[in-house]
């Protein structure tokens, strides 16, 4: 087979590459900690998630995404809860970056009507409007369209609120991502199109997918405003994403946001999928271990002397204790009504707009 | 207020103004509408009176539009989506089936897509098969959506108000065949959506007919036909497909004993299955006098040449014909 790809990531693909400390000289430190604690808490309760799937507490799959916190908790930085975020099936991480309450998500991997999706969800399919976090689901690029929309309706309500949707570099293969990039900046959507270029989709490596890796060739080609930064850097990742965020909801139109990172895990449940992952290997997996972006971050503040080992083992203790609480009340909770097969098919209102 | 006289068209022509002047939710999208030929005399002007931001002319991109109105509806608005042939609604699939149908229940009802989805079945005149289907059975097999099929003038109308009203995905199938029919319309009165159904439209006592659309039509005027022989047909318009309340016809079947039904899809697992058999469940077999019939459009895409298309579309004599081998 011949192989087309070009490599126009300017490195950001190379394993071994962006795994310095991250430079954040005038950072705000308080910022920096809710970013670190925040980023700790998700690899926390996914690591958690992976051993119960493991051990077979949970039963259905869960797509897990440690390795790619940065995104999501730089993104959310800039975000507010009447804006309109979506996600896809890994997107944990998004949800929780919004709204920490991670025994309502354990709730929801577990089926129990206590969860965000009131136990009729799982882990692919995960709402909690209060937040922002419109929903997620795991046909790819399924919400690309929605999001559009969602910031049809933004314009139309004069609120400068954004929509923001995540998708992965498979997604840009689907033919309706195309046509809602066209379709956003033909109506100067305010939405945001948030890129986890992870470089696999499923088992399969990008350039084995598309004649190039750098996904934003389509945000150029519609004329829309995009970056590309190291989606392992908090710092970058919230930078850029302030940047286009700020711009759309100021009447800019869309923005790309193209974030290049890696997943720890394989594409669902808790294995390394080296054995099926078609130019995934272990050499790589323990290289992107040290691109870490919780890591990176760490030693940057320890070394400019505003975090220590010690407050990092003890958020990790509080954390550990906290999920375990969480987990068990999730695992006591009930499971949804045989009722709500039915109830919720339609909704409950009677008539009309409210 | 005096009743107004209306075509069908024009009938959903009045129900988008209606939306639009007293709900600033409602926008509309789709394509040709600003070419208001498209979409017959339904659309005519509405682009001129309520400006080109709500009456939003698109892409040729269904799935990102379809995507879109599903989108604005989860945001609070109330989009109406025109797809001027149903045919090109293909496209639109994962937005309609997967997404709308399902997030009610996927999040335990606390997502309602309030969208309405607009198809038009516009066939005959040589068009072929890529530009004549009739799929409303393929969206009456989908939990989580509505499904209307108007077929009076009153319903054009009045089930698109309703449409739109309704929290719920609401698959709208109008049919250009139906466009010159005219009834005088009193002033709008909002209804329910979730309370209407299946209606009987012509009390008779010797055969049920039922059908939905273009069929009703059809089977309407096979009625007045008939009735000039002496045969008394009474025809139920299904109206709504999704979900399916088939009790009026288990009622109308245990009193004519004869069942046929008309359907302007094709036969094998469509609507006119369902009709038959959640009947045939619910009377007892004895109540039958003679098999249900099916009169349908054979299981074959729709042929080009007008010759090709007197043989495959259902016609009023065929369903006449149909209700006498039904009483032989």
């Amino acid at each position: 087979m011949r192989n087309f790809s070009k490599n126009e990531l300017g490195g950001l693909e190379i394993p071994t590459k962006f795994n310095h400390p991250l430079d954040i000289n005038n950072k705000d430190p308080e910022v920096l900690k809710s970013f670190l604690s925040r980023m700790i808490l998700i690899r926390g309760v996914e690591e958690h998630i992976a051993l119960s799937r493991k051990n077979g507490l949970i039963r259905g799959p869960v797509h897990l995404g440690a390795g790619q916190e940065a995104i999501a908790v730089g993104v959310s930085k800039n975000l507010r809860s009447s804006d309109r975020v979506f996600g896809a099936h890994r997107s944990h991480a998004h949800l929780l970056a919004l709204n920490p309450n991670f025994y309502k998500l354990f709730s929801e991997v577990l089926g129990k009507k206590t969860g965000f999706s009131k136990g009729m969800g799982g882990s692919m399919h995960l709402w909690d409007k209060p937040s922002g976090f419109y929903g997620s689901v795991p046909i790819v690029s399924g919400t690309v369209p929605i999001a559009v929309g969602a910031a049809i309706a933004a314009k139309f309500q004069k609120n400068n609120d954004v929509a923001l949707v995540y998708i992965g570099d498979g997604a840009m293969e689907e033919g309706v991502v195309h046509e809602s990039l066209n379709l956003a900046r033909i109506q100067d959507a305010p939405v945001i199109f948030v890129v986890e270029n992870n470089l696999f989709a499923s088992h399969m490596h990008i350039s084995l997918r598309q004649p190039s890796n750098l996904t934003s060739r389509f945000a150029i080609a519609n004329h829309i405003p995009h970056k590309v930064v190291d989606g392992n850097n908090v710092i970058e990742v919230s930078k850029a994403a302030e940047e286009l965020i700020n711009n759309s909801r100021t009447g800019d139109g869309p923005g790309f946001l193209e974030l290049v990172t890696y997943r720890l895990y394989g594409h669902v449940d808790w294995r390394d999928d080296v054995d099926v992952g078609v130019k995934r290997s272990l050499e790589d997996i323990d290289n992107w271990k040290a691109r870490d972006p919780i890591l990176r971050l760490s030693i940057a503040m320890i070394d400019a002397g505003i975090w220590s080992t010690h407050q990092e083992e003890n958020i990790k203790n509080e954390l550990n204790n906290n999920i375990k609480i969480a987990w068990e009340k999730a695992m006591n909770d009930p499971y949804p009504d045989k009722t709500s097969i039915l109830s919720s098919v339609y909704s409950n209102n009677s008539v009309g707009i409210n | 207020m005096k009743s107004k006289k209306h075509n069908y068209g024009s009938a959903i022509c009045s129900a988008f103004e209606y939306l639009l002047e007293e709900y600033p939710e409602v926008f509309v999208i789709g394509q040709g509408l600003w070419s208001p030929w498209y979409v017959g005399n339904s659309m005519t002007d509405l682009d001129k009176k309520f400006g080109k931001q709500r009456i939003i002319d698109t892409p040729v991109s269904e799935s990102a539009s379809t995507g879109a109105a599903v989108g604005a509806s989860l945001a609070g608005m109330r989009p109406i989506v025109v797809h001027p042939r149903m045919d090109f609604m293909i496209y639109a699939m994962d937005s309609i089936v997967n997404q709308a149908a399902k997030w009610s229940s996927m999040f335990g009802g606390q997502a309602n897509p309030s969208v309405t989805i607009r198809s038009i079945i516009n066939r005959g005149g040589e068009q072929g098969a890529q530009h004549s289907q009739a799929l409303h059975s393929w969206f009456a097999h989908v939990p989580g959506l509505r499904v209307v099929m108007p077929s009076s003038v009153a319903d054009a109308r009045d089930l698109m108000i309703a449409s739109v009203l309704c929290d719920d995905p609401v698959i709208y199938i109008d049919d250009r065949w139906l466009y010159d029919q005219e009834e005088d319309l009193p002033p709008v009165i909002e209804i329910s959506l979730e309370e209407q159904g299946p209606r009987c439209i012509i009390q008779g006592s010797d055969v049920t007919i039922v059908g939905s659309g273009f069929a009703t039509y059809l089977s309407e005027k096979a009625a007045a036909i008939l009735s000039n022989d002496g045969i008394k047909v009474e025809v139920i318009d299904l109206r709504i497909l999704n979900p399916f309340d088939s009790s009026i016809i288990i009622e109308s079947v245990k009193k004519t004993g004869h069942l046929l039904v008309v359907d302007s899809g094709t036969l094998s697992a469509g609507f006119s299955a369902e009709v038959i058999a959640s009947t045939c469940e619910a009377i007892n077999p004895n109540a039958l006098i003679k098999p249900p019939k099916r009169l349908t459009l054979p299981d074959a895409p729709a042929p080009t040449s007008h010759v090709l298309e007197r043989e495959y579309y259902v016609k009023v004599s065929d369903v006449v014909e149909a209700v006498k081998s039904l009483l032989v």
